[in-house]
């Protein structure tokens, strides 16, 4: 049930009263950034700025040339190398600062790529249904088969010391269909909503049905599926390197546990060669699955107003739910309510 | 107003819809008995109130929905009694379709539509029943929808294959399936052509005079409830402005609103009328007007109608009629001079609404 606007009279239109409608106004259009509001998503996107940002300045700010030699081999982490040393002396931290670049620029345009891929083949082939899902559906199939690591071995290891972008392009190639299957199913469920068909009776085109009508109500999975690409991403880049696809003179986290690993860190008791870049990696995971916990609010109006008076609501002990209106009995039984803007002149009961 | 054996009694219910600092109170301090036995019209414009104080006293208002003041005390059968607003989950959850069951707005579309209406129908029992049996399941299933008077063959089908009407049959009946004491319809005829109103209206009738439940029914079609119900409650911008028998409300309106709801359709029987609606419309309910809510719409207002909202009471004739309440200065202003000695005119009721 909704309270509809109604035209006011002058004399209705208090002053105090107008101002106050502009400032709803005000909060309506800053509550589509509400989902900043929410504690877990600042988290991790403050994470995840802080690694975009050592993305950019690492190579500039590292105290070290990553491959330049030292004289300490295998040092614990000291004022001078503040994650130790490796086997010949070259400084950790700086390798952990150089090779971030590579991992957040494969992670995001590999997952900026293959979420691109996913809604384009998702929701047209959703929408468009008949020879084209088929067609569409067979291809996501296929690539869904397709043994993801494996491939990007065969690709990326002929292709000498595969730079970045390669390396984002290939994984992008192989991670794209099951976001595109999840998307199709979506729009296959929406093509047929009273919405869509008003829409189509409009005469809008179908670019437009499908650009303005369908896919905002997709943006939850497209966005959770770009956060999960992403994920994948990482650790499929910090996966190759590790196993030495990318070539070693190119930085990774996954270098430096390649590293790690073949000049028996563990056994030796070099903790610090491997746990920085290990808890990098566990950083970034968990900022994108911090990220992923607020994208829901943020994209699903209804969800938005609740979300925003979540801490004031907790304090009033008011649990929002469906089905369980909350009883915030504030008022004794029997006192009149003043009206929003005036005075009673009775108050005695009838 | 007294009912003698009131089976509901909606106390001060006032429910703000926003969970911020500005919610807006869509409905103020409203109370409401209802009778055992009684069939409850709520009529009044879209946006007054109507399916809020039905939702809101049976705590299934969505968020940002919050009640904040009064209480709802539900009587039932055995001689127990309790507040609906103090029931935890699980006894509210037990609560409903066992004491009080709705009939949702767009009923039929409250349809699985991959399950047959027969399993459906059981499911509404096994929730409150856990442990019937099959046979017993299947007995009950088939005499509910002979009771709605759709062929019991019809169990196996699923929704698809059903008409509107059908559908709302099906829902009345999934409705009726623990015998509820109270019935909450929220304009269950809306969607259905006026042939099949009649039949589901007479269906419910009729059923209410077999099992003698109570039903509230909530519509903006007052022609409708003139019809079917016992007592009417007009509603207007989150306040019950009128309550009175519905033949009373019918030929006597007392509050200009009613009058001007009555007048919007055509009688037939009587004399031929000219057709009137409300000039206007409702209050914004963010920025409601200091004195009576209706006041910029009245075709009767005079200068105390712009400082003070009239409250509920015995009309100008109070003891003539002393089952009807209104919430208009015409009727009740004299006798609140007299008590707080506010000084000014107040001016006689108009004919039209003090026809005897």
């Amino acid at each position: 049930m909704t309270v509809e606007p109604a035209h006011l009279t002058p004399q209705e239109m208090d002053p105090p009263n107008s101002t106050a409608g502009v400032a709803r106004g005000k909060v309506d259009r800053a509550s589509q950034l509400l989902f900043l509001r929410n504690g877990k998503v600042i988290t991790g996107l403050l994470i995840l700025a802080f690694f975009t940002l050592l993305a950019i300045i690492g190579p500039w700010v590292a105290p070290y040339d990553p491959d330049a030699l030292g004289e300490d081999s295998v040092a614990p982490p000291s004022l001078q190398h503040w994650f130790g040393t490796a086997n010949l002396g070259q400084d950790i931290f700086s390798q952990v600062l150089v090779g971030t670049r590579s991992v957040m620029f494969v992670g995001f345009v590999a997952g900026i790529l293959a979420t691109l891929i996913a809604v384009l083949v998702g929701v047209t082939a959703g929408y468009l249904g008949g020879a084209a899902d088929e067609g569409l559906s067979l291809l996501s199939n296929v690539f869904l088969v397709l043994p993801a690591l494996p491939l990007i071995i065969v690709i990326a290891g002929p292709l000498d010391g595969a730079n970045s972008l390669v390396v984002a392009i290939v994984i992008a190639i192989t991670a794209w269909a099951w976001g595109a299957r999840v998307l199709r199913a979506q729009t296959l469920s929406h093509r047929r909503r009273d919405y869509v068909e008003a829409a189509r009776a409009n005469g809008e085109s179908t670019p437009r049905i499908v650009l303005a009508e369908i896919l905002p109500n997709l943006s939850a999975i497209i966005a959770s599926s770009f956060v999960g690409t992403v994920t994948f991403a990482i650790l499929t880049q910090v996966t190759l390197a590790f196993i030495g696809v990318t070539g070693l003179d190119q930085w990774s986290w996954g270098t430096v546990l390649f590293n790690a690993q073949s000049n028996q860190a563990l056994i030796r008791g070099a903790w610090w060669w491997f746990v920085p870049a290990g808890l990098c990696i566990a950083a970034v995971g968990v900022a994108l699955a911090l990220v992923n916990f607020g994208i829901d609010e943020f994209v699903n109006p209804r969800l938005r107003a609740t979300g925003k008076y979540a801490k004031a609501l907790k304090k009033r002990g008011v649990r929002a739910r469906v089905g369980f209106t909350p009883v915030d009995r504030h008022e004794e039984p029997s006192t009149p309510v003043v009206p929003a803007s005036g005075t009673v002149l009775v108050t005695e009961e009838s | 107003m007294t009912v003698t054996d009131p089976i509901l009694e909606i106390r001060d219910l006032s429910i703000e819809y926003g969970f911020g600092a500005d919610p807006v109170r869509v409905l103020d301090r409203v109370s409401l008995t209802l009778a055992r036995g009684e069939m409850l019209g709520l009529a009044g414009e879209s946006g007054c109130g109507k399916s809020t104080l039905a939702y809101g006293a049976t705590r299934l208002l969505p968020p940002p929905g919050v009640i904040r003041s009064g209480e709802v005390l539900f009587h039932g059968r055995n001689g127990e009694s309790y507040d609906i607003l103090t029931l935890n989950d699980k006894q509210l959850r037990a609560a409903r379709w066992r004491d009080f069951a709705i009939v949702f707005q767009g009923a039929m579309n409250s349809l699985n539509p991959v399950h047959r209406v027969g399993d459906q129908l059981k499911d509404a029992i096994k929730a409150h029943n856990p442990k019937a049996k099959k046979a017993e399941l299947n007995d009950r299933a088939a005499h509910l929808l002979d009771m709605v008077g759709i062929s019991t063959d019809r169990l196996g089908a699923y929704p698809h294959q059903l008409s509107g009407g059908m559908r709302q049959r099906v829902m009345i009946a999934t409705a009726l399936a623990l015998e509820p004491e109270l019935l909450i319809m929220d304009e269950p005829t809306t969607a259905l052509d006026v042939v099949m109103q009649r039949q589901i209206l007479e269906e419910i009738s009729d059923l209410r005079a077999r099992l003698g439940f109570s039903v509230i029914f909530i519509t903006h079609d007052v022609s409708l409830l003139v019809e079917v119900a016992d007592r009417i409650a007009i509603m207007y911008a989150g306040e019950i402005v009128e309550q009175a028998d519905v033949e009373d409300a019918y030929r006597r309106p007392r509050h200009p609103y009613t009058k001007g709801l009555l007048s919007s359709f055509p009688p037939l029987k009587g004399p031929r009328r000219e057709l009137q609606g409300i000039p206007g419309s409702p209050p914004d309910m963010a920025h409601l007007p200091r004195g009576c809510r209706f006041a910029d719409r009245c075709p009767f207002v005079f200068d105390r109608c712009r400082v003070d909202n009239p409250e509920l009471s015995q009309t100008a004739f109070g003891r003539d009629e002393p089952d009807r309440l209104v919430a208009c200065h015409l009727h009740n202003s004299a006798e609140r001079q007299a008590a707080v000695g506010v000084s000014g005119a107040t001016p006689e009721v108009p004919a039209a609404l003090a026809l005897r």
